[in-house]
């Protein structure tokens, strides 16, 4: 448990490692998950326009 | 080059390689923050802070490197007019937009704790500012137009007079008094930076650029399934 708090303490940088890691990780995975559920939702969609009009 | 900068060829051949790409960025980002937050040393001036600098300057570099991708689909786009060079550019530049907010963000958290100030109005914070805005400024020039291609041509034109601001990016910190420190990596005579970090900084560096390719591939890919559901709406 000491090690822990040792660890997320980030040697007294805690307010200012942890924010940096944060914005990182909100920025890259909300562009994943905004990248790619708009990928599947166009997907889904071609596939049913196809399926109403097979040509 | 071209060749492959058709659409069906390019829909094919990122399918193929987008696995690979998702799992390379999946590895490299999770070995990287391990290294980066558990087995990199503490620096002996700067302490943890150091940790920082993991995500700082990868995300420095690839809000040059993606601005690079901008122009040069820009300069195709606007050269032999292909429609893929365009909507790389303009699917590329949101991705580049956030990694410069990473680099700012997160070199303002650093700079509080190691400058004593979150800000400084100097030559290297002022230009990578100014790369952010122009990032912003050409994703809404694209879009302010309601002929797309005109929108397009317009922001190609403003990416390519925005690459003056790279090197001036890369020299700022030769150029004038900064508080910003020199290069210690990409440097004549090799990098003068300990193994130890250098390792975990090239690994988080690739895992960045890689997780670049692949997301561009995805979102290049949506908007060619976007312009054939219009196309297809149309037809109805």
């Amino acid at each position: 448990m000491a090690s822990i708090d040792h660890f997320l303490a980030m040697g007294g940088y805690a307010v200012f490692v942890w924010p940096a890691y944060g914005v990182a990780l909100v920025v890259m995975a909300g562009f994943a998950i905004h990248g790619v559920a708009a990928y599947r939702r166009r997907q889904k969609e071609l596939a049913r326009l196809e399926h109403e009009a097979p040509r | 080059m071209l060749r492959f900068a058709n659409p069906a060829r390019f829909m094919r051949l990122s399918a193929a390689i987008l696995p690979y790409c998702a799992g390379a960025t999946a590895a490299l980002l999770a070995v990287g923050v391990i290294l980066a937050l558990f087995v990199a040393p503490p620096d002996y001036q700067q302490g943890e802070a150091v940790r920082i600098m993991y995500v700082h300057v990868p995300a420095a570099y690839m809000s040059s490197l993606v601005y690079a991708v901008v122009a040069l689909g820009s300069a195709v786009a606007l050269i032999w007019r292909h429609p893929l060079a365009d909507i790389a550019a303009q699917e590329a530049a949101p991705l580049g937009a956030g990694f410069t907010l990473i680099c700012l963000v997160s070199g303002s958290l650093w700079g509080e704790p190691m400058w004593g100030t979150w800000w400084v109005w100097d030559a290297r914070l002022t230009s990578v500012l100014v790369l952010f805005f122009l990032y912003l400024g050409y994703i809404a020039l694209v879009h302010a137009f309601d002929d797309p291609t005109r929108g397009a041509k317009a922001g190609a034109i403003l990416a390519l007079v925005g690459v003056v601001n790279l090197p001036i990016i890369k020299f700022s910190v030769d150029w004038w008094n900064t508080l910003h420190q020199p290069a210690s990596i990409f440097r004549l005579g090799g990098p003068t930076i300990a193994a130890s970090m250098l390792w975990p900084l090239f690994i988080m560096a690739l895992g960045f650029t890689l997780f670049f390719v692949t997301l561009l591939l995805v979102r290049m890919r949506s908007r060619l399934l976007a312009a054939r559901i219009s196309a297809l709406r149309l037809a109805v």
